[in-house]
Protein backbone atom coordinates (compact mmCIF):
# COMPACT_ATOMS: atom_id res chain seq x y z
CA UNK A 1 0.00 0.00 0.00
CA UNK A 2 2.03 2.97 -1.52
CA UNK A 3 1.16 6.65 0.51
CA UNK A 4 2.64 9.38 -1.78
CA UNK A 5 1.32 12.46 -2.04
CA UNK A 6 -0.80 11.35 -5.71
CA UNK A 7 -2.78 9.39 -3.89
CA UNK A 8 -5.34 12.05 -3.66
CA UNK A 9 -6.24 11.71 -7.85
CA UNK A 10 -6.98 8.27 -6.77
CA UNK A 11 -10.53 7.33 -7.39
CA UNK A 12 -11.50 5.43 -4.72
CA UNK A 13 -14.59 2.54 -5.31
CA UNK A 14 -17.45 2.36 -2.75
CA UNK A 15 -19.57 -1.12 -3.30
CA UNK A 16 -17.72 -1.08 -7.06
CA UNK A 17 -19.12 3.04 -7.14
CA UNK A 18 -16.31 4.84 -7.99
CA UNK A 19 -16.71 8.53 -6.52
CA UNK A 20 -15.78 10.02 -10.11
CA UNK A 21 -19.28 9.30 -10.96
CA UNK A 22 -20.61 11.30 -7.08
CA UNK A 23 -18.38 14.14 -8.07
CA UNK A 24 -19.93 14.65 -11.79
CA UNK A 25 -23.43 14.27 -10.64
CA UNK A 26 -23.54 16.32 -7.34
CA UNK A 27 -23.62 19.38 -9.31
CA UNK A 28 -26.79 18.95 -10.51
CA UNK A 29 -28.65 18.89 -7.31
CA UNK A 30 -26.83 22.48 -6.24
CA UNK A 31 -28.33 23.32 -9.90
CA UNK A 32 -32.25 23.69 -9.12
CA UNK A 33 -34.63 23.01 -12.33
CA UNK A 34 -36.20 26.77 -12.44
CA UNK A 35 -40.21 26.39 -12.05
CA UNK A 36 -42.79 28.72 -13.77
CA UNK A 37 -42.77 31.13 -11.16
CA UNK A 38 -42.23 34.68 -11.88
CA UNK A 39 -40.40 35.40 -8.82
CA UNK A 40 -38.42 32.24 -7.62
CA UNK A 41 -36.12 31.52 -4.75
CA UNK A 42 -33.00 33.58 -4.12
CA UNK A 43 -30.64 30.50 -5.24
CA UNK A 44 -32.44 30.45 -8.54
CA UNK A 45 -32.43 33.71 -9.25
CA UNK A 46 -28.89 33.79 -8.57
CA UNK A 47 -28.45 31.33 -11.52
CA UNK A 48 -30.68 32.48 -13.56
CA UNK A 49 -28.36 35.80 -13.40
CA UNK A 50 -25.31 34.04 -13.80
CA UNK A 51 -26.16 31.83 -16.74
CA UNK A 52 -27.18 35.24 -18.74
CA UNK A 53 -23.53 36.88 -17.98
CA UNK A 54 -22.09 33.72 -19.11
CA UNK A 55 -24.08 33.16 -21.91
CA UNK A 56 -23.70 37.28 -23.08
CA UNK A 57 -20.38 37.23 -22.38
CA UNK A 58 -19.72 33.94 -24.70
CA UNK A 59 -22.32 34.78 -27.52
CA UNK A 60 -21.31 38.05 -28.41
CA UNK A 61 -18.86 37.87 -30.61
CA UNK A 62 -20.25 34.81 -32.80
CA UNK A 63 -22.17 35.40 -35.52
CA UNK A 64 -26.03 34.22 -35.98
CA UNK A 65 -24.77 30.25 -36.69
CA UNK A 66 -22.65 30.51 -33.61
CA UNK A 67 -25.37 30.49 -31.27
CA UNK A 68 -26.64 27.45 -31.59
CA UNK A 69 -23.73 26.54 -29.20
CA UNK A 70 -24.85 28.47 -26.72
CA UNK A 71 -26.48 25.65 -24.75
CA UNK A 72 -23.19 23.61 -25.30
CA UNK A 73 -20.89 25.87 -24.81
CA UNK A 74 -22.57 27.86 -21.31
CA UNK A 75 -23.25 24.26 -19.94
CA UNK A 76 -20.04 23.21 -19.80
CA UNK A 77 -18.51 26.51 -18.31
CA UNK A 78 -21.09 25.37 -15.57
CA UNK A 79 -19.85 21.86 -15.42
CA UNK A 80 -16.27 23.07 -14.97
CA UNK A 81 -16.92 25.37 -12.74
CA UNK A 82 -18.58 23.31 -10.46
CA UNK A 83 -16.66 20.36 -10.36
CA UNK A 84 -13.57 22.71 -10.31
CA UNK A 85 -14.62 24.51 -6.93
CA UNK A 86 -16.49 21.43 -5.27
CA UNK A 87 -12.77 20.17 -5.50
CA UNK A 88 -11.58 22.33 -3.08
CA UNK A 89 -13.82 21.19 -0.11
CA UNK A 90 -12.14 18.50 2.09
CA UNK A 91 -12.07 15.03 1.17
CA UNK A 92 -13.89 15.47 -2.37
CA UNK A 93 -12.55 14.26 -5.39
CA UNK A 94 -12.13 16.45 -8.65
CA UNK A 95 -13.11 14.80 -11.69
CA UNK A 96 -11.31 17.55 -13.73
CA UNK A 97 -7.71 16.47 -12.40
CA UNK A 98 -8.12 13.54 -14.68
CA UNK A 99 -6.55 14.00 -17.96
CA UNK A 100 -8.63 11.00 -19.71
CA UNK A 101 -11.68 13.39 -18.79
CA UNK A 102 -10.58 16.77 -19.56
CA UNK A 103 -8.76 15.47 -22.99
CA UNK A 104 -12.74 13.80 -23.31
CA UNK A 105 -14.25 17.10 -23.11
CA UNK A 106 -11.74 19.10 -25.17
CA UNK A 107 -11.23 16.70 -28.38
CA UNK A 108 -14.18 15.98 -29.73
CA UNK A 109 -15.65 19.97 -29.16
CA UNK A 110 -12.26 21.26 -30.94
CA UNK A 111 -12.82 18.48 -33.50
CA UNK A 112 -15.97 19.93 -33.64
CA UNK A 113 -15.18 23.52 -34.34
CA UNK A 114 -12.39 22.52 -37.50
CA UNK A 115 -14.72 20.09 -39.11
CA UNK A 116 -17.60 22.82 -38.72
CA UNK A 117 -14.98 25.28 -40.48
CA UNK A 118 -13.98 22.36 -43.06
CA UNK A 119 -17.14 21.95 -43.94
CA UNK A 120 -18.89 25.30 -44.42
CA UNK A 121 -16.60 27.66 -45.44
CA UNK A 122 -13.03 25.48 -46.09
CA UNK A 123 -10.96 28.46 -47.61
CA UNK A 124 -11.68 30.96 -45.31
CA UNK A 125 -10.84 28.30 -42.37
CA UNK A 126 -7.11 26.90 -44.36
CA UNK A 127 -6.67 30.42 -44.86
CA UNK A 128 -6.46 30.74 -41.00
CA UNK A 129 -3.14 29.02 -41.67
CA UNK A 130 -1.44 31.90 -43.08
CA UNK A 131 -1.36 35.30 -41.13
CA UNK A 132 -1.89 38.36 -43.61
CA UNK A 133 1.34 39.75 -44.63
CA UNK A 134 3.98 37.41 -44.49
CA UNK A 135 6.85 37.85 -46.47
CA UNK A 136 6.38 34.79 -49.51
CA UNK A 137 9.71 33.04 -48.25
CA UNK A 138 8.67 32.59 -45.16
CA UNK A 139 5.27 31.30 -46.16
CA UNK A 140 5.94 27.86 -46.18
CA UNK A 141 7.72 27.55 -42.90
CA UNK A 142 4.82 29.47 -41.87
CA UNK A 143 2.36 26.67 -43.30
CA UNK A 144 4.04 24.29 -41.04
CA UNK A 145 3.90 26.30 -38.03
CA UNK A 146 0.63 27.54 -38.05
CA UNK A 147 -0.59 23.69 -38.33
CA UNK A 148 1.13 22.19 -35.97
CA UNK A 149 -0.35 24.67 -33.72
CA UNK A 150 -3.90 24.23 -35.20
CA UNK A 151 -3.07 20.38 -34.39
CA UNK A 152 -2.06 21.09 -30.70
CA UNK A 153 -4.98 22.69 -29.45
CA UNK A 154 -6.86 20.14 -28.21
CA UNK A 155 -3.48 18.96 -26.40
CA UNK A 156 -3.17 22.11 -25.17
CA UNK A 157 -6.95 22.70 -23.88
CA UNK A 158 -7.14 19.53 -22.00
CA UNK A 159 -3.39 19.21 -20.45
CA UNK A 160 -3.87 23.02 -19.36
CA UNK A 161 -7.03 22.39 -17.07
CA UNK A 162 -5.30 18.81 -15.92
CA UNK A 163 -2.23 20.91 -14.86
CA UNK A 164 -3.46 23.56 -13.49
CA UNK A 165 -5.70 21.75 -10.69
CA UNK A 166 -3.37 19.07 -9.70
CA UNK A 167 -0.33 21.37 -9.26
CA UNK A 168 -2.73 23.31 -6.98
CA UNK A 169 -4.16 20.56 -4.94
CA UNK A 170 -0.44 19.13 -4.53
CA UNK A 171 0.71 22.37 -3.51
CA UNK A 172 -2.37 22.65 -0.54
CA UNK A 173 -1.36 19.45 0.19
CA UNK A 174 2.00 20.03 0.39
CA UNK A 175 1.93 22.69 2.43
CA UNK A 176 -0.80 21.95 4.68
CA UNK A 177 1.38 18.98 5.66
CA UNK A 178 4.72 21.20 6.45
CA UNK A 179 2.16 23.64 8.77
CA UNK A 180 0.93 20.35 10.48
CA UNK A 181 4.76 18.63 10.51
CA UNK A 182 6.08 21.95 11.49
CA UNK A 183 3.75 23.09 14.92
CA UNK A 184 5.64 21.10 17.66
CA UNK A 185 9.15 22.00 16.51
CA UNK A 186 9.10 26.23 15.33
CA UNK A 187 5.22 27.37 16.26
CA UNK A 188 6.24 30.89 14.55
CA UNK A 189 6.82 28.94 11.28
CA UNK A 190 4.46 27.07 11.04
CA UNK A 191 2.08 30.20 11.52
CA UNK A 192 3.76 31.76 8.42
CA UNK A 193 3.27 28.57 6.83
CA UNK A 194 -0.61 28.67 7.51
CA UNK A 195 -0.56 32.52 5.90
CA UNK A 196 0.77 31.13 2.62
CA UNK A 197 -1.71 28.26 2.86
CA UNK A 198 -4.82 30.73 3.21
CA UNK A 199 -3.68 32.71 0.32
CA UNK A 200 -2.85 29.94 -1.43
CA UNK A 201 -6.40 28.73 -1.15
CA UNK A 202 -7.17 32.09 -1.92
CA UNK A 203 -5.17 31.51 -5.07
CA UNK A 204 -6.88 27.86 -5.83
CA UNK A 205 -10.52 29.30 -6.44
CA UNK A 206 -9.67 32.21 -8.03
CA UNK A 207 -7.61 29.43 -10.51
CA UNK A 208 -10.40 26.90 -10.49
CA UNK A 209 -12.77 29.61 -11.99
CA UNK A 210 -10.68 31.61 -14.35
CA UNK A 211 -9.41 27.98 -15.73
CA UNK A 212 -13.29 27.10 -16.11
CA UNK A 213 -13.52 30.22 -17.64
CA UNK A 214 -10.39 29.93 -20.30
CA UNK A 215 -11.10 26.49 -21.50
CA UNK A 216 -15.05 27.51 -22.80
CA UNK A 217 -13.26 30.69 -24.17
CA UNK A 218 -10.61 29.48 -26.23
CA UNK A 219 -13.46 26.95 -27.43
CA UNK A 220 -15.27 30.22 -28.68
CA UNK A 221 -12.44 31.65 -30.12
CA UNK A 222 -11.60 27.73 -32.26
CA UNK A 223 -15.25 28.65 -32.79
CA UNK A 224 -15.32 31.91 -34.06
CA UNK A 225 -12.80 31.27 -36.48
CA UNK A 226 -14.71 28.63 -38.23
CA UNK A 227 -18.35 29.18 -37.98
CA UNK B 1 -48.09 4.86 5.02
CA UNK B 2 -46.44 6.93 7.52
CA UNK B 3 -43.52 9.21 7.61
CA UNK B 4 -40.60 8.48 8.87
CA UNK B 5 -40.13 10.85 11.38
CA UNK B 6 -42.91 9.68 12.97
CA UNK B 7 -41.87 6.10 13.23
CA UNK B 8 -40.92 5.09 16.90
CA UNK B 9 -37.16 3.09 16.82
CA UNK B 10 -38.44 -0.06 18.21
CA UNK B 11 -40.96 -0.14 15.15
CA UNK B 12 -38.78 0.45 12.26
CA UNK B 13 -38.18 -2.93 11.16
CA UNK B 14 -42.32 -3.60 11.26
CA UNK B 15 -42.11 -0.03 9.11
CA UNK B 16 -39.40 -1.31 6.75
CA UNK B 17 -41.33 -4.08 5.93
CA UNK B 18 -44.77 -2.09 4.88
CA UNK B 19 -42.73 0.74 2.69
CA UNK B 20 -41.94 -0.45 -1.15
CA UNK B 21 -38.55 -1.62 -2.01
CA UNK B 22 -38.91 -1.71 -5.67
CA UNK B 23 -36.38 0.52 -7.54
CA UNK B 24 -39.76 2.66 -8.48
CA UNK B 25 -40.25 2.64 -4.72
CA UNK B 26 -36.62 3.42 -3.68
CA UNK B 27 -36.48 6.60 -6.66
CA UNK B 28 -39.97 7.56 -5.29
CA UNK B 29 -38.62 7.46 -1.86
CA UNK B 30 -35.52 9.43 -2.75
CA UNK B 31 -37.44 12.17 -5.09
CA UNK B 32 -39.71 12.49 -2.13
CA UNK B 33 -37.28 13.11 0.66
CA UNK B 34 -35.25 15.93 -1.98
CA UNK B 35 -38.22 17.67 -2.48
CA UNK B 36 -39.12 17.68 1.01
CA UNK B 37 -35.64 19.13 1.84
CA UNK B 38 -35.67 21.63 -1.08
CA UNK B 39 -38.64 23.25 -0.33
CA UNK B 40 -37.95 23.42 3.67
CA UNK B 41 -34.43 24.94 3.23
CA UNK B 42 -34.02 26.28 -0.54
CA UNK B 43 -37.47 26.90 -2.23
CA UNK B 44 -38.03 29.89 0.69
CA UNK B 45 -38.75 33.71 -0.05
CA UNK B 46 -35.59 34.83 2.14
CA UNK B 47 -33.17 31.52 2.02
CA UNK B 48 -29.39 31.85 3.05
CA UNK B 49 -26.61 30.40 2.63
CA UNK B 50 -27.58 27.12 5.25
CA UNK B 51 -29.63 25.61 2.50
CA UNK B 52 -26.22 25.06 0.28
CA UNK B 53 -24.04 24.67 3.23
CA UNK B 54 -25.73 21.83 4.45
CA UNK B 55 -25.73 19.95 0.85
CA UNK B 56 -22.47 20.87 0.72
CA UNK B 57 -21.36 19.82 4.46
CA UNK B 58 -22.81 16.62 3.99
CA UNK B 59 -21.31 16.22 0.28
CA UNK B 60 -17.99 16.26 2.26
CA UNK B 61 -19.08 13.38 5.12
CA UNK B 62 -20.26 10.95 2.12
CA UNK B 63 -16.63 11.73 0.27
CA UNK B 64 -15.07 10.75 3.45
CA UNK B 65 -16.81 7.92 3.98
CA UNK B 66 -16.00 7.15 0.47
CA UNK B 67 -12.19 7.43 1.50
CA UNK B 68 -12.56 5.73 4.47
CA UNK B 69 -10.82 2.47 3.64
CA UNK B 70 -8.03 4.46 2.39
CA UNK B 71 -7.60 7.35 5.08
CA UNK B 72 -7.43 4.09 7.49
CA UNK B 73 -3.94 3.14 6.42
CA UNK B 74 -2.92 6.98 7.49
CA UNK B 75 -3.86 6.76 11.11
CA UNK B 76 -0.86 5.21 12.52
CA UNK B 77 1.80 6.21 10.06
CA UNK B 78 5.12 7.98 11.39
CA UNK B 79 5.89 10.67 8.54
CA UNK B 80 2.67 12.17 6.54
Amino acid sequence: MSLSFFDQFTSPCLLGIPLILLSMLFPALLLPTPNSRWITNRLSTLQLWFFHLITKQLMTPLNKNGHKWALILTSLMVLLLATNLLGLLPYTFTPTTQLSMNMALAFPLWLATLLTGLRNQPSISLGHLLPEGTPTLLIPALIMIETTSLLIRPLALGVRLTANLTAGHLLIQLISTATIALLPIMPTVSILTALILLLLTILEVAVAMIQAYVFVLLLSLYLQENI
Amino acid sequence: ERRLMDVRLGELPAWLATCDLSPQGLLGGVRKAWNSYYDKYINVKRGGPAGISMLLAGYCLLSYGWNYQHIKCHRWRKYH
